[in-house]
């Protein structure tokens, strides 16, 4: 968990089981496990109104442990881009009590979030767990363009190859976090990339 | 006798200059010999005759110079006006405050003829004459809060307000101090200040909300910011920082008088009386050094606050790479003699 530092910058807690008949579970890697860490918490029969949508990643672990939950719903997307149009069509037509988990990196939490807000879920009422990588989802200012899984501080734009630096201010409708051009004022000073987002 | 507008330009060959009129009605920020944060707000009343509060919304001698570069910015890039759906209302009210607040104080440049819904405006400075329907959005050429803001000194936010917050949900911002409407846009007002330094510590933020979610219709404040600009170059936008940020390093002891400039924003803050939003109008007066130092108590007190600003402030403010080099040229027109309060020049 990265420490806190502005407003912005988003807080993640832990999953809890939200009374409620409807559960819909939106996680991808690491974030499997804050779901069964918080089955273990939940009463009996709660994820019998529960869908849970998981993107497993390049490892593709932790689907057993999902299925074992006995959730309504179990979908496997290969990515979140994939799962997008599936993702807009059940939140459009959630009914008023659905309760909403996000839990993995802070790219998924943001991107669904941001589909979630877009259907008119308003953000306090999600509850999101960060689990895994602490890889950030960066917004270049200059050409708009998005650059995922960002780990270095700086980081290079993958659009405009301007070297950014990677700031805690976060837009939510974006999903993304700020990259400002860390050396405009002299492109001779190149700072060291360092490993940050682990 | 109306205001005689200069031909000038905010970019490339930088021809922007102020008149000697318009160095005395200039907003000096500093009524001390030091600067910190406060809640520095204030009731947005009529000031004295021939300075920048003249009329509560201020046409200088600047303004189709900036409209002409307000519309460069619009066209290299759209996303510095936004709009987001639920604040259209809150435009038709912008737009009725600014016609009718430019119209009042200047009727020899600016008419609004109102016949029911049907309205005419006369904009004679940029050669506009439209008749439109108010609240119907087909009749104009843009929307509401785009139409009068391309007419329309300094940079401004609509404000929604709801759950005890302000949410920055519409503006046309292309002469800001380094911050981008296309992220901000949805933020909270404590989420879009988030980068501020030291300010969120002092409580001046929770202060300033509470203040304006209670500002009242036909009760608006105000309040001054500052920082400089290389050049005098109004759009000074995170966007195209790799673009203006090289002029930091081009300060030297020979040209600190025509490069530096002190910019301030005369930020004022009105409810809006059909959606209940508060419309944010932040005007930006820029003064080069020469300018400036033109009166020695200013030269004086400009000297101290940059010298003595705290390193984060600074930093901030984006300072650092010529802040030696001004406060040196800057020392030089400071006798140490006492400054008289206030802000006005002696």
């Amino acid at each position: 968990m990265a420490a806190k530092t502005i407003i912005s910058r988003p807080i993640y807690g832990i999953l809890s089981p939200q009374p409620g008949k409807h559960h819909l579970f939106i996680a991808d890697a690491e974030g499997a496990l804050a779901i069964t860490d918080m089955g273990g918490k939940a009463p009996p029969g709660f994820f019998d109104g529960a869908e849970i949508v998981f993107i497993p990643g390049p490892e593709g672990k932790h689907i057993a442990a999902l299925e074992a939950l006995k959730p309504a719903q179990l979908h496997i997307a290969p990515s979140f881009a994939s799962l997008l149009p599936r993702l807009r069509q059940t939140l459009t037509n959630a009914h008023m009590g659905l309760r909403l988990y996000l839990a993995g990196t802070e790219g998924l939490i943001g991107q669904a979030m941001q589909v979630a807000l877009e259907a008119g879920i308003d953000h306090t009422s999600m509850q999101t767990e960060h689990r895994g990588s602490l890889a950030r989802r960066m917004q270049c200012v200059h050409c708009k363009g998005i650059t995922e899984n960002v780990t270095t501080q700086p980081a290079l734009c993958s659009h405009c190859g301007l070297l950014l630096l990677v700031r805690d201010h976060y837009s939510r409708r974006l999903a993304a976090f700020q990259g400002v051009c860390i050396n405009a004022e002299d492109r001779s000073e190149i700072p060291p990339m360092e490993e940050a987002f682990p | 006798m109306g205001i005689t507008f200069r031909k000038e330009t905010f970019r490339d060959d930088y021809t922007f200059r102020n008149s000697p009129e318009h160095i005395r009605r200039f907003p000096f920020p500093f009524n001390e010999d030091a600067y910190m944060y406060a809640v520095n707000i204030e009731p947005h009343v009529v000031g004295p005759k021939g300075s920048v509060l003249e009329n509560l919304i201020d046409v200088d001698e600047h303004y189709v110079a900036e409209m002409q570069d307000r519309a460069l910015v619009l066209a290299e890039d759209p996303l510095r006006c936004q709009s987001l759906p639920h604040m259209t209302l809150a435009g038709w009210d912008l737009l009725e405050l600014l016609m009718e607040q430019q119209a009042l104080g200047y009727p020899e440049h600016f008419t609004l003829e109102r016949n029911g819904d049907r309205w005419r405006w006369i904009n004679r400075p940029l050669g506009i004459d439209d008749t439109f329907t108010f609240g119907d959005t087909s009749t104009l050429p843009y929307g509401p809060m785009e139409y009068i803001t391309r007419q329309s000194q300094g940079d401004f936010c609509i404000l929604d307000q709801r759950d005890g917050n302000l949410w920055m949900d519409a503006g046309m911002v292309t002469t800001q101090a380094d911050w981008s409407l296309d992220f901000d846009i949805g933020m909270n007002f404590f989420e879009w200040h988030a980068p501020v330094p030291l300010a969120h510590e002092k409580g001046i933020f929770t202060r300033a909300l509470k203040f304006l979610t209670n500002i009242q219709q036909g009760k608006p404040a105000r309040r001054l910011n500052w920082t400089m600009t290389i050049n005098p170059r109004l759009d000074t936008s995170p966007e195209n920082y790799h673009k203006w940020g090289p002029d930091r390093a081009t300060v030297t002891p020979e040209n600190v008088g025509q490069k530096v400039h002190l910019r301030v924003e005369l930020q004022s803050f009105w409810r809006l009386p059909r959606s209940n939003a508060i419309v944010f109008p932040i005007r930006c007066y820029l003064i080069k050094m020469d300018e400036l130092v033109t009166q020695p108590k200013w030269a004086r007190r400009l000297h101290r606050v940059i010298r003595d600003l705290p390193e984060d402030l600074a930093t901030y403010k984006g300072l650092t790479r010529y802040r030696p080099t001004l406060v040196e040229w800057l020392s030089k027109l400071d006798d140490v003699s006492s400054t008289s309060p206030g802000f006005g020049p002696d």
